[in-house]
């Protein structure tokens, strides 16, 4: 039977390994790719949180109602999102983010 | 005490006037000389009064600092001086700058000096003596350079004034220790406490000196004198001969009136002497050889400053006073007629290219005479002996030493003046200036008569005028007879020699490269102490300059701005993933400081 660290260990991991990739990755797609992982994570957490705390007996359904909103906010973005890549991408014809540079000081 | 108010604004309102409305307008010249006019007769009414009246001008705490006025005997004797002879310059001006662009300017500049003046001889206490003080300085600077075109007259009127702050310095330091040693500043209350050292009245008095030194031109501030004679030759008369440069000695002896006679024993009063007779020595050594008749005017006035501050450094104050009086007219008067010779002679000042003078211009020969006349001393019927026999008196019952100086300044007075009036005015003409010379108009030739009339008769008008005048005791001065055959011999030498060296000459006989030059003390000041000293401080205030002010004040806190944004321009460095990483490691610092600590 896997505790609760178990999971949270899962989820701090996939958490990191998608902050890597939003920080060492150099293509777009893959850094969008990393933060829904990232999202993925923390969903995960939520829902282990609420299974290994019961409350009269129950799983708390708090945490996993948060997680169905997580996930349907985190579509409405991935559509947002790839838009404004498809956009980036026909105004500047590259989508990788060191040929992004336009935002600095 | 109404009348005295007026004298003392009526200069200053008339300056105003013409600078700040009249401007160019032709009538700003006798707007000043009717002023000028107005002035004197206000001076002839205020005659014999006496009184002091003043308003409070600052307070600070306890202290106030008063405009006030002064009448008596000897600032009103002293009027008569300042306003009579500023008429009778403003008068020949008329003629004399009849021609020159710059009127308004020239009469301006004289409203104002009289203003100055006037606030010197009336103040009532030292801080305004000071602020008239440096207002003269302000209004012999403006008129010294009045042809500010010629670099000459512009470089002078600088020098002029530069020096004469050295001076105004020292004179500062001096009226603060006088306050500080009798707590207050007018001149009517002063009175030294017994407690007071007397090496503290010394270092005041000294002080004091010091602005005298400046104003009066004395040795080794005397540089300034002869190159003020780049201005006007009428300035020259009014400021650089009759008031301005006898200031320094009537400041001296206002001091000596109101803190006693006695303050003037011991070494203050030896410095003072001495000074003022090295300065007549080697002023009348150096006029000697001056080509430039102005010049030769200009040192003979510090030859006798320099007799006027050793009288009053001898505590013979009013043998000082009376000198002053007689010498403002005769020396005013020589200068006019120098004027007046220039302007006839075209504006030729070298005295080798004139000659033949006196037939051409008899009035101005004639009345150049008399001054001439006055200022060797010629016995019982000029001005001029009875005030220098007076000076002789009194440094012979002091220092024999100083009263050898003084004949022998005596007698090179004669020669020099000999020589200068031998070289012009006699002879034949040695220039085409000279050739066509002609008697000048009324406007110059009247107020040369009055003043060679003043040139004879002062001495005996002391009485009305309220002049300062010795007074002895049993008649005649001690050594009485001494003296005088001193002073006839060195006459008598004098006029044998000056005639028998430039008698018929058309050429300068004698050169002495020590006297033209002035012994070399501004070649000196020149190349050694302005550059060295100059360069030294300029320096030193440089470094301090680029250390402290530019680079850590001024340069430091635009170099710190500089470089801190420097830094933080590298934070935006456009790239997205530095941005993610920047994000994600500040989370993880929120969430280790909230939850770890």
């Amino acid at each position: 039977m896997a505790t609760l660290n178990d999971y949270l260990l899962v989820s701090g991991l996939l958490f990191a390994i998608g902050l890597a990739g939003v920080v060492l990755r150099r293509n777009i797609i893959v850094v969008f790719m990393c933060l829904e992982l990232m999202l993925s994570a923390a969903n995960l957490s939520l829902v282990a949180f609420s299974r290994f705390h019961p409350v009269n007996g129950l799983p708390d359904y708090n945490g996993q109602m948060l997680v169905f909103f997580v996930i349907t906010v985190a579509a409405a973005e991935v559509a947002v999102g790839l838009a404004i890549i498809v956009a980036l991408y026909r105004a500047r014809q590259t989508i990788h983010t060191d040929e992004l540079t336009s935002l600095q000081g | 005490m109404n009348l005295a108010w007026i004298l003392l604004f009526l200069p200053l309102v008339v300056a105003a006037v013409n600078q700040l409305v009249l401007r160019k307008n032709p009538l700003v010249p006798w707007v000043s000389t009717g002023s000028a006019l107005a002035t004197l007769v206000i001076s002839f009414l205020l005659l014999g009064k006496e009184g002091t009246t003043g308003f409070n001008w600052a307070t600070i705490g306890d202290f106030s600092l008063q405009i006030g006025i002064t009448l008596d005997s000897l600032s009103t004797g002293m009027m008569i001086v300042v306003t009579g002879i500023g008429t009778l310059v403003h008068v020949f001006s008329l003629g004399y700058m009849a021609d020159d662009e710059a009127k308004s300017r020239y009469f301006t500049g004289l409203s104002l000096f009289m203003f100055s003046m006037t606030g010197i001889v009336l103040s009532s206490n030292f801080a305004m003596t000071f602020i008239f003080w440096e207002l003269v300085g302000v209004s012999s600077y403006l008129l010294i350079g009045h042809w500010y075109q010629k670099d000459s007259a512009a470089d002078a009127a600088k020098k002029a004034f530069i020096t004469n702050r050295i001076g105004d310095f020292g004179f500062m330091v001096g009226i603060l220790l006088v306050w500080s040693i009798t707590g207050t500043l007018a001149f009517g209350e002063m009175a030294i406490p017994e407690t007071v050292s007397q090496g503290m009245i010394t270092a005041a008095i000294l002080c004091i000196f010091c602005g005298a030194v400046g104003k009066s031109a004395q040795v080794p501030l005397h540089v300034w004198l002869p190159d003020a004679m780049e201005g006007p030759t009428p300035v020259s008369a009014l400021i650089h001969a009759a008031t301005m440069v006898a200031a320094g000695v009537y400041m001296l002896f206002r001091v000596q009136v109101s803190l006693g006679a006695d303050v003037f024993d011991g070494t203050a009063g030896n410095v003072i002497a001495w000074i003022g007779g090295i300065t007549s020595l080697m002023a009348a050594l150096m006029a000697t050889q001056q080509d430039d008749i102005k010049r030769v005017l200009a040192y003979s006035t510090l030859s006798q400053l320099g007799y006027m501050v050793m009288a009053v450094g001898l505590g013979g104050g009013e043998a000082g006073m009376f000198h002053l009086f007689t010498h403002a007219w005769f020396k005013a008067l020589l200068f006019l007629g120098s004027g007046a010779v220039i302007h006839a002679c075209h504006h030729e000042q070298d005295i080798w290219k004139m000659g033949g003078l006196l037939r051409k211009m008899p009035i101005t020969g004639f009345t150049f005479l008399i001054g001439t006349a006055a200022l060797i001393a010629v016995p019982f019927v000029t001005s001029g002996f009875y005030s220098k026999e007076e000076i002789l008196a009194a440094a012979f019952g002091k220092n024999k030493f100083l009263f050898g100086i003084a004949v022998f300044v005596a007698f090179l007075t004669t020669f020099y003046m000999t020589r200068a009036f031998v070289v012009a005015f006699l002879g034949k003409p040695r220039d085409h200036g000279s050739e066509h010379a002609h008697e000048v108009g009324p406007l110059m030739f009247v107020p040369l008569v009055i003043l060679a009339a003043m040139a004879i008769g002062s001495a005996w008008l002391t009485g009305p005028l309220s002049a300062m005048r010795p007074v002895h005791e049993h008649g005649h001065a001690e050594g009485h007879a001494i003296i005088l055959g001193a002073s006839i011999a060195s006459l008598v030498l004098g006029l044998l020699a000056g005639f028998a060296l430039y008698k018929g000459k058309d050429k300068n006989p004698v050169s002495i490269p020590l006297f033209r030059n002035r012994f070399y003390i501004d070649a000196i000041y020149d190349n050694y102490l302005v550059r060295y000293f100059q360069n030294v401080l300029a320096a030193i205030v440089h470094f301090f300059d680029e250390l402290f002010i530019n680079g850590l004040m001024v340069g430091g806190l635009s170099r710190a701005a500089a470089t801190t944004g420097n830094l933080f321009r590298r934070v935006q460095s456009g790239s997205l993933q530095g941005y993610a990483f920047a994000f994600g490691l500040g989370v993880v610092l929120v969430i280790y400081f909230t939850v770890f600590h």
